[in-house]
């Protein structure tokens, strides 16, 4: 099997898996990384949601050898040392989960879009979060803990 | 606080609990006295609660953490009643060999049976503390003050829960004789108290049994029929035996599974396993046009779930209505999963499931597995959310099948999207025919409720014969599942609020309990409430409107239940009601309410619905809800599930059915079931009606069945168009506005 070199919230490793591994496999159980999690494994829920090069991307249908030379972000590298993402702090403080299942996708695909548009609108939020499913009914909350994120920063 | 660490049971955490027989009684034994809660089935304080020389807390509840916020709930009760901080406690839930059996987390019960049973033995075991520290202080107990475990008396000496803690202190049946506090005293029930298990799940901290990772764990899949129906004609296992990683392929009858050394390598030899079976698949099912008339048809057994005969005027208008449900998935977004692990000589084995009754799941497992109960152990370890009865049970068995094949190493298996989709057990579609006589005054005088739905309630653990865990219907030696019986009134399950909680003089209400139909069905979050209530409530506009009264009035004039009124009127207070206001055909408004099991939660709601009358589109921009659970523990839980079961019950009504052909399902992912997005998802805004002196009541089902209806009524309101086949899609609403 070959090795593949990829680059995690900043560290390098070499992964012994095929070139066609679904990147959520190796981050799961060879990078023992809980945040992006199997939901559909098409592509179609968002629970999986990495960033690649700062760009959301669903580690369920994103093939390992794609990724050489590029940088992964999950859920576990938003947070700085003693210091959790603002993002992360919004989440708690709206107590915007009910089983949760789904926060690693919100919170990702929050992170892409407030990189990209530092105050968004409600309907911003809203259609940026749209491919990301929430079964809980908890999407109110997600919307309020993504606008806190944007207040408290 | 502590979220419990699985990894914690693995190393031995030391508990001190006995679960010896009950003492042995002398002469003629007493009648036990009736206990509250969960207390009167697990009479132990020790199995509920430890005190530790160490400061350390521990609570044992049989009630799981589903995503609802419960175990957060009964950590501020005990917490409460015990005096002390909530970081103090660590909460062990859901596991066979640690706490007490109390059957399964659903009916939106874990407040009134295991919250009541928390209260009275937290207060019981303080009140024993306390007892000890009034004679090692020489103060009568009554005097003592505590605070965070800290007991003081009036001469300002104390002592320390910590210090007084010794073993064998709560050895001993509890009697519910200490008191628990008052509401008026309660300083953390009813604060909306941070939830234990969220900061995990937005940080990758390891909480769902996804996450666990054993030594040497190996990855399973399963393979399933196209269909329920399909035969196994041929498989080639060997050239699936052959593929990287692959160390095992089972096959038992057309229960088909692989084990291998990666997760990937077994979802490969997965897709190589399906390609390699050759099926034969019958056409088995209804045409899905037809489903409902098809359902009628089916054998049925009927029970009465209400039946009242009163004087009332006569009736002078009669109107009678059907109306229809499809099957709904409960749609999780993680798929099920479970780790099982034999021994390495076969003799026990433990399992690691998201189920919501642990000891329900053994009992069954046990019985397929040939293992005696207690060589098995089932340990609850977070999921995603179910709602219900879901693929959890069924994947724990596969887990253990495919373990059985690799003895001594632990087998983590994660059901595709597909697996849960096409096998998981719906909630039923339902058939509700109602009628009603309205007097000359605009009265309703008698009501008739007919509802016509498989299995709500099939589970596993069922004390009669048979086995509700679906891979072992496909196994060579096939299990049955057991003959579904009615779960009878007050609480029902078909017929959940089928039973009107409005004063009518007459009614008959009947069930019609199908037990074997199309689709395989159970427990779905509100079970058939939501059905009931949409058919109700719908009715209740439809009587109002032909009574030419408002809504509302009309309700509140069939309706004493003070609660009840009290609820209605808050929600149309909320939401600013006018009655005589009329829809301009694209916008409108409409109202719902119920006492869910017509003992429980209250919730009234009212709706805006707007509809793009060129695509039959329904837009619901905003609902206003009101809601009674007694007494309020975590009020912003009570909200987060509240509003929650509005946003779901807005899916169900305006997206969902399980499709299928006569071949067998279709609906095998997200875009062949799609639920609600949010662009789509209405903004809420709650009243919480506390009753502090009243016992507290579940409310993770209560505002479904009112937004169901709510919807109904508002799309009559807006367009003047009844619909009473649910779900309200686009082509079918469009085909409706067209027909109209």
């Amino acid at each position: 099997m070959p090795a593949i070199t990829l680059t995690v919230n900043g560290h390098h490793h070499q992964v012994a898996a095929e070139a066609d591994t679904p990147l959520l496999y190796v981050l799961r159980n060879d990078l023992a990384l809980n945040g992006p999690r199997f939901g559909c494994g098409l592509g179609q829920c968002g629970a999986c949601t990495v960033l690649v090069d700062g760009q959301a991307t669903r580690s369920c249908i994103t093939e390992i050898g794609s990724l050489e030379g590029r940088s992964v972000t999950t859920l576990e590298g938003l947070a700085m040392p003693g210091r959790l993402h603002a993002l992360q702090r919004a989440f708690i403080a709206e107590q915007a989960a009910q089983c949760g299942y789904c926060a690693n996708g919100m919170i990702m695909a929050a992170k892409a879009l407030l990189d990209s548009t530092p105050e968004p609108s409600e309907p911003d939020i809203r259609d940026a979060l749209a491919p990301y499913l929430c079964r809980c009914g908890t999407h109110n909350r997600i919307i309020a803990a993504v606008q806190r994120a944007v207040r408290e920063g | 606080m502590n979220a419990i660490s699985r990894r914690g049971f693995a190393t031995g955490l030391l508990l001190s609990f006995s679960f010896g027989p009950a003492l042995a009684q002398q002469g003629t034994p007493p009648q036990p006295r009736r206990l509250p809660g969960s207390l009167q089935t697990n009479r132990r304080l020790d199995a509920w609660l430890h005190i530790g020389a160490d400061g350390k807390v521990t609570v044992c509840t049989g009630k799981v953490e589903i995503g609802q916020g419960a175990v957060t709930a009964l950590m501020q009760i005990a917490a409460e009643e015990l005096d002390v901080l909530p970081g103090r406690i660590t909460m062990v839930s859901g596991d066979t060999a640690l706490t007490p059996n109390e059957g399964v987390t659903s009916g939106s019960q874990s407040m009134e049976q295991g919250g009541t049973a928390l209260r009275f033995a937290a207060a019981e075991a303080r009140a024993i503390l306390l007892a000890k520290a009034a004679t090692r202080l020489n103060a009568p107990a009554a005097r003592l003050t505590v605070q965070d475990g800290m007991v003081t008396a009036p001469s300002g000496n104390g002592i320390s829960y910590w210090a007084l803690a010794e073993d064998g202190l709560l050895r001993r049946e509890a009697t519910a004789s200490a008191r628990p506090k008052p509401a008026s005293e309660h300083r953390i029930v009813g604060q909306p108290v941070q939830r234990l298990d969220i900061p995990a799940k937005v940080t990758g901290g390891q909480i769902y049994v996804q996450d666990m990772r054993l030594p040497g764990m190996l990855f399973g899949r399963v393979v399933r029929p196209p269909s329920y129906a399909a035969r196994l004609l041929s498989v080639d296992l060997d050239a699936v035996r052959r593929l990287p990683g692959v160390v095992a392929v089972v096959r038992d009858g057309r229960f088909l599974g692989v084990v291998a050394q990666r997760e990937e390598q077994a979802v490969k030899a997965r897709l190589a396993l399906a390609a390699a079976a050759r099926w034969d698949v019958p056409a088995s099912l209804p045409e899905p046009a037809v489903l409902h008339d098809a359902l009628k048809t089916l054998r049925h057994d009927t029970t009465t779930s209400s039946e009242k005969a009163g004087d009332a005027a006569p009736v002078a208008q009669r109107f009678s209505a059907t109306f229809t449900k499809h099957y709904l998935s409960h749609a999780s977004i993680g798929p099920s999963c479970a780790v099982a692990q034999y021994a390495a000589d076969q003799a026990s084995l433990q399992v690691w499931s998201h189920t919501q009754g642990v000891f329900p799941l053994r009992a069954d497992l046990a019985k397929v597995l040939a293992l005696p109960p207690e060589k098995l152990r089932v340990t609850h370890v977070q999921g995603s959310g179910c709602y219900g009865h879901n693929g959890a049970d069924d994947v724990a068995l596969d887990a253990a099948l495919l373990a059985r094949a690799v003895p001594g190493k632990p087998v983590k298996l994660q059901w595709m999207r597909d697996d849960e989709f096409a096998w998981e057990p719906y909630n039923p579609a339902m058939v509700i025919e109602v009628s009603a006589g309205l007097s000359a005054e605009g009265k309703v005088v008698d009501w008739t409720h007919d509802v016509f739905s498989q299995g709500h309630n099939n589970r596993p653990g069922s004390p009669q014969n048979g086995i509700n865990l679906m891979p072992a219907w496909l196994l060579e030696t096939p299990h049955a599942p057991p003959y579904p019986r009615a779960t009878p009134q007050p609480a029902g399950a078909g017929d959940r609020n089928a039973v009107p909680l409005y004063d009518f003089p007459n009614q008959k209400v009947l069930h019609h309990l199908i037990p074997v139909g199309p689709l395989r069905t159970s427990a779905l979050r509100t079970l058939g409430a939501y059905g009931n209530v949409f058919a109700l409530e719908s009715f209740m506009d439809e009587l109002a409107e032909a009574a030419g009264q408002d809504p509302i009035a009309f309700r509140l004039a069939h309706l004493k239940d003070p609660r009840g009124r009290a609820v209605i009127e808050a929600a149309a207070r909320l939401a600013n009601w006018q009655p005589g206001t009329r829809g301009d055909g694209t916008h409108g408004r409409g109202f719902g309410f119920a006492k869910y099991k017509g003992l429980s939660c209250y919730v009234a709601c009212v709706v805006e619905l707007e509809i793009d009358r060129a695509t039959g589109t329904i837009r619901i921009p905003r609902v206003f809800a009101a809601a009674d659970a007694g007494q309020i523990i975590n009020p912003d839980g009570l909200r987060n599930q509240i509003e929650g079961g509005i946003v779901q019950a807005t899916s169900w009504t305006l997206k969902e059915m399980v499709r299928f052909t006569p071949e067998g399902v279709t609906s095998r992912d997200w875009d062949s079931y799609p639920i609600l997005t949010f662009p789509e998802v209405p903004k809420v805004q709650s009243v919480l009606l506390n009753q502090p002196d009243q016992p507290p009541l579940g409310s993770g089902e209560a505002s479904q069945g009112p937004t169901g209806a709510a919807i109904a009524n508002a799309l009559k309101h807006a367009t003047g168009l009844r619909l009473r086949a649910l779900p309200f899609t686009p082509e079918r609403v469009k085909a409706a506005l067209e027909r109209n």
